[in-house]
């Protein structure tokens, strides 16, 4: 009894730092309707700000002021971006801030690098609270006794403020409709950054509070992120009793997984959260989503039309042009343009997801990793030759997006979404831990092009034919029959059914397809690159994706590539700087405010004014 | 066109030119450098100034044969495919004759497989993969510091004297925790074949369940603890731990957790007792490591790290084997490396021709605190030529030779 009883605490203490961040990112979710991205961060700042002022404020009374004025510093700087950044991009297609929250992550790593040193930081022990006491002879931390009483107290105070102030209501009504709360007179900018600076100082005070259970990292923004994703979704979007039943939930699952399962720390989390969205599709206590336009928010968009001549001769000189690089290009304007090419077909498989089906994915990884790998193993393990693993590559990726479809397409729009992230990491975890199958984090190397394609010109061209078609691929099926079912099953699914639409076939064709369309792209990674690692698999490959698909425009036919392109290019050269992510960071957040249509789509905008 | 001189422009801008203290007549050698500079700031900073220091100090001597050496320092951002481009890039554009760099064994294999294929010489100096030099080494590969198997070897044979008969392992959950075990358990059962592992804990890597992995250990009762957590995760650990009495009465094995870059953050609260490898700066009062020690503080106004070692024989190593090679070309510096032998502060390093692994080796010691600060008491260097396998396992383990 003793020793499991000692378990559940530990899951309990630990669910206080992680309740505290997910009931900030639901919060802010459930208002704003953003996915912030930059949530890890802001629960970074808490514990670097926390410990400072630990530094300079003595005994205990100075500890727990110093929580306490992290979390009302950190909310501070969560309002300034919010009124600085984020009010800007309200109009832009739903989802897009997170493009912005992305760049404030890069902003705050190499600022907090600058100004706490890269060195890791020992959180200060609480006054007092040093040492453990004894329950049924187990040993149990003190602050740990801390942490679970703080947590629930936390929690109530939330649950005051909600129900029994007018912020709360307004909060709960614009979770509801924030439109009809507009449209009663309630001054919504200020909601929204209260909401925004309130979520915010939940995740500093995350990080201050769990500063004697460890310390503060330059790392720890990432490390948490997940976590608090899965929770915020298992607890339903935008409740905050869902956000402190799942944060326990995981905690104490985690715990025993610990205990009786030591290898499964890397997946389990993910395996409870699958498991939730397939009982309960809109996490324990969420509801159903209401506005469920994913991407397709803001002014109707224009059908789409064929190219006329003019641009199609001239789409096909610059392709001569691309294609002819190898006569006039250095070695390495090749290699650096055959990296760009695998990278646009990469984006535009996304950009084709999100633009004409309207599905927001966030583990779209999973199948460019997923192609990459399956072309790495059959060479691997199975001699096959090049020609035949980048026809499989494909293949195998489109077959994973027809098994992670069937189940992820359950749910819709920001479930969906985070449902492919939770198969995604299962997928990570799978390779990291397939031992000598997969070479776990250790991947597989010296997978290389046929002797044919060896020399570097000529594995370009081969890129360059197939991501070019696969591009073109993309544009014809959006311009074929396929491509205007889709998008009317995305405007206006019910009607599209009434029409005699199969919505779903029609989704899951989609996912399929661009899945498989990744996965051509990974498998020419690994021939690019000869390895490949489980990082291809990795959430932040599923967010570069995600971000350039943003910033080049979805609402256009071309920001998939483009996008691509003008990031690949331009982290490719920013890398040079010493701090460089200070200044991508920045180029993000300005490309974000100026050209909320992104890049392609603002292009097009300036043009239709130009013309008239 | 335009691109091309602006990034060029950018590029020195951020690589450090030699500072040619003696006159010197030739064109710069440059050396390529890859490295995580900003995503694992706190070890590759030190790395990186040590670096440079040797560099310096090899241009004041007037360099090789009058030529300065000039290094160019990458980020890669810790992802493999961006460190390959990066590669091809400063061999085939910035004119480099060689490449060296990377901490995370990933990125590490990487560039390795495509200095094979390529021919490019490539000298890993941090990453600690046993597969850099073993299952997937290949000729152009050559690893300097001592590898995951020689720092958990040396462990076991402390373990081995010790009574301890019942082990618990607590790694992270990869490639480099899943090496650090088995070699520990390899070596460990050849030297006292009565020892059983009772428990191994996996937590995931900076993402560690502190209180619960603690827990899990406690249950199991063993007699010695075997640890392979670093950075965040080994705070945590020590702390949870050490709170919960985890560590009171068992010997503990430290995998790096006395190299400074680990040891430092922890403070007061570094643990005591442990055996461990790492690096002693503040303790030496033989000759070459301790002048090391006290250039390496005038010249940066900070104390050493393991890293500024590493970095330091790094450069020490370039400069020797461009000295040794008879031209600039690949293949003949590939032939200076084979069997090179470079004197350091740790004293003697050869570049073994069997695998093209370094003999560099570590230190092992005891931790104490003292002056509120951990610290390693009691420690020797072993020298890591004593803890490799007989060459016939060696070669088994290395088929591309």
């Amino acid at each position: 009894m003793g020793p499991i009883l000692a378990q559940i605490l530990t899951g309990l203490a630990n669910a206080g730092a992680l309740f505290m961040v997910a009931s900030g990112l639901s919060l802010i979710f459930g208002v704003t309707r953003i996915v912030n991205f930059a949530h890890g961060s802001f629960y970074m700042l808490g514990a670097y700000i926390g410990w400072t002022l630990m530094q300079v404020l003595p005994g205990s009374f100075g500890f727990w002021s110093a929580i306490l004025l992290a979390g009302i510093a950190v909310g501070a700087i969560g309002a300034f971006v919010e009124i600085v950044i984020l009010r800007r991009v309200y109009a832009a297609p739903e989802l897009f801030q997170l493009v912005a929250t992305f760049g404030v992550i890069l902003i705050v790593q190499d600022l907090a690098l600058m100004i706490w040193g890269p060195q890791d930081l020992l959180g200060p022990r609480a006054p007092g609270l040093r040492g453990v006491v004894r329950i049924l002879g187990e040993p149990v931390p003190k602050y740990d006794l801390a942490l679970i009483a703080i947590t629930p107290l936390v929690a109530l105070a939330l649950w005051a403020l909600i129900t029994r102030t007018r912020f709360g209501i307004l909060v709960r009504a614009a979770t509801q409709d924030r439109e009809m709360v507009g449209a009663l007179g309630v001054n919504q900018r200020w909601l929204f950054t209260g909401t925004f600076a309130l979520g915010c100082a939940l995740a500093g005070l995350g990080g201050a509070l769990q500063l004697p259970k460890g310390g503060a990292d330059l790392l720890m923004d990432f490390t948490i992120l997940t976590s608090v994703f899965v929770v915020v979704v298992v607890g339903g979007m935008g409740s905050l009793p869902g956000a402190y039943l799942a944060s326990v939930l995981i905690s104490v699952v985690g715990v025993f997984g610990v205990t009786f399962l030591p290898q499964s720390t890397l997946a389990l989390t993910f395996v409870v959260m699958v498991a939730v969205l397939m009982w309960r599709p809109f996490g324990l206590l969420g509801r159903e989503e209401v506005a469920g336009e994913m991407g397709q928010v803001g002014p109707p968009e224009d059908p789409i039309r064929p190219a006329g001549w003019p641009v199609r001769v001239g789409v096909a000189l610059a392709l001569v042009v691309l294609a002819a690089l190898p006569l006039y290009g250095s070695g390495f304007a090749v290699i650096l343009a055959t990296d760009i090419l695998i990278f646009c077909l990469f984006a535009a498989s996304l950009h084709f997801l999100l633009g004409q089906a309207g599905l927001v994915s966030f583990g779209h990884a999973a199948f460019y990793g997923g192609g990459a790998y399956a072309a790495a193993l059959l060479v691997r393990h199975a001699g096959a030759p090049m020609e035949l693993a980048l026809l499989l590559a494909p293949l195998s990726a489109g077959l994973l997006a027809l098994g992670i479809g069937f189940v992820a397409l359950r749910a819709s729009g920001v479930y969906f979404a985070m449902l492919t992230l939770a198969f995604a990491q299962l997928l990570w975890s799978l390779v990291w831990q397939g031992g000598a199958f997969t070479g776990g984090s250790d991947g597989l190397v010296g997978i290389w092009p046929a002797r044919w394609a060896d020399p570097n010109a000529i594995f370009y061209l081969l890129t360059f034919a197939l991501c070019v078609g696969g591009i073109l691929m993309l544009r014809h099926a959006a311009h074929a029959p396929f491509g205007y079912a889709l998008r009317a099953a995305r405007d206006n699914a019910p009607r599209a059914a009434a029409s005699g639409l199969d919505v779903r076939r029609l989704q899951w064709a989609a996912f399929t397809f661009a899945g498989a369309m990744a996965g051509l792209a990974g498998g020419l990674f690994v021939f690019a690159k000869g390895s490949v690692f489980p990082n291809e698999l990795e959430i932040a490959r599923s967010f570069d994706a995600l971000i350039v698909v943003f910033l080049g425009g979805v609402k256009t036919l071309s920001g998939g590539w483009v996008g691509g392109a003008v990031f690949e290019a331009g982290v490719d050269w920013l890398t040079r700087f010493e701090y460089w992510r200070l200044t991508l960071g920045l180029v993000v957040l300005f490309i974000v405010t100026i050209a909320p249509q992104g890049i392609v789509g603002t292009a097009r905008a300036f043009w239709a004014r130009v013309q008239r | 066109m335009l691109r091309r001189t602006f990034a060029a422009l950018t590029v020195s801008a951020i690589s450090t030119i030699a500072a040619p203290l003696v006159a010197q007549d030739g064109e710069a050698i440059r050396i390529g450098e890859i490295n995580h500079f900003k995503r694992m700031a706190a070890f590759a900073e030190p790395y990186r100034k040590g670096y440079e220091m040797a560099v310096e100090e090899v241009n004041a001597a007037g360099g090789i044969d009058g030529r300065p050496i000039e290094v160019i320092f990458r980020d890669d951002q810790g992802e493999p495919g961006e460190a390959i481009r990066i590669a091809e890039e400063l061999m085939t554009r910035e004119g480099t004759v060689m490449i060296t760099g990377s901490i995370l064994s990933n990125v590490g294999l990487a560039i390795s497989s495509l200095a094979d294929r390529q021919g490019w010489v490539y000298l890993a100096s941090e990453p600690l993969a046993d597969a850099l030099v073993w299952s997937e080494g290949n000729p152009w590969t050559f690893r300097l510091r001592a590898s995951t198997y020689m720092q958990a070897a040396m462990l076991a044979e402390e373990a081995a004297k010790t009574d301890a008969i019942r082990y618990a392992t607590i790694a992270p959950n990869y490639a480099y925790g899943n090496d650090a075990v088995a070699a520990f358990k390899e070596v460990l059962t050849e030297l006292k074949p009565e020892v059983e592992f009772v428990v191994e804990q996996w937590p995931q890597l900076f993402q560690i369940d502190a209180g619960a992995e603690v827990q899990a250990l406690e249950r199991a009762k063993p007699d010695a603890i075997y640890n392979v957590t670093f950075g965040p995760d080994l705070a945590k650990f020590v702390r949870e731990g050490g709170d919960r009495g985890l560590f009171d009465g068992r010997e503990v094995f430290g995998l790096l957790s006395g190299e400074p870059e680990y040891l430092e953050p922890l403070g007061p609260e570094a643990p005591e007792g442990w055996v461990v490898t790492g690096y002693p700066w503040y303790a030496f009062d033989d000759r070459p490591n301790a002048e090391f020690v006290s250039a390496y503080e005038t010249r940066w106004d900070e104390t050493p790290k393991n890293g500024s070692l590493v970095g330091y024989m790094t450069g020490l190593s370039v400069a020797a084997a461009l000295r040794e090679a008879d031209s600039l070309e690949p293949d003949a510096i590939r032939a200076a490396f084979e069997g090179l032998s470079v004197t350091g502060p740790v004293g003697e390093v050869i570049y073994r021709e069997i695998d093209n692994q370094a003999t560099m080796g570590a230190f092992v010691g005891t931790t104490a605190v003292e002056d509120g600060q951990g610290v390693m008491v009691d420690w020797s260097y072993r020298d890591g030529a004593d803890y490799l396998p007989d060459d016939e396992t060696v070669s088994e383990r290395r088929p591309s030779e």
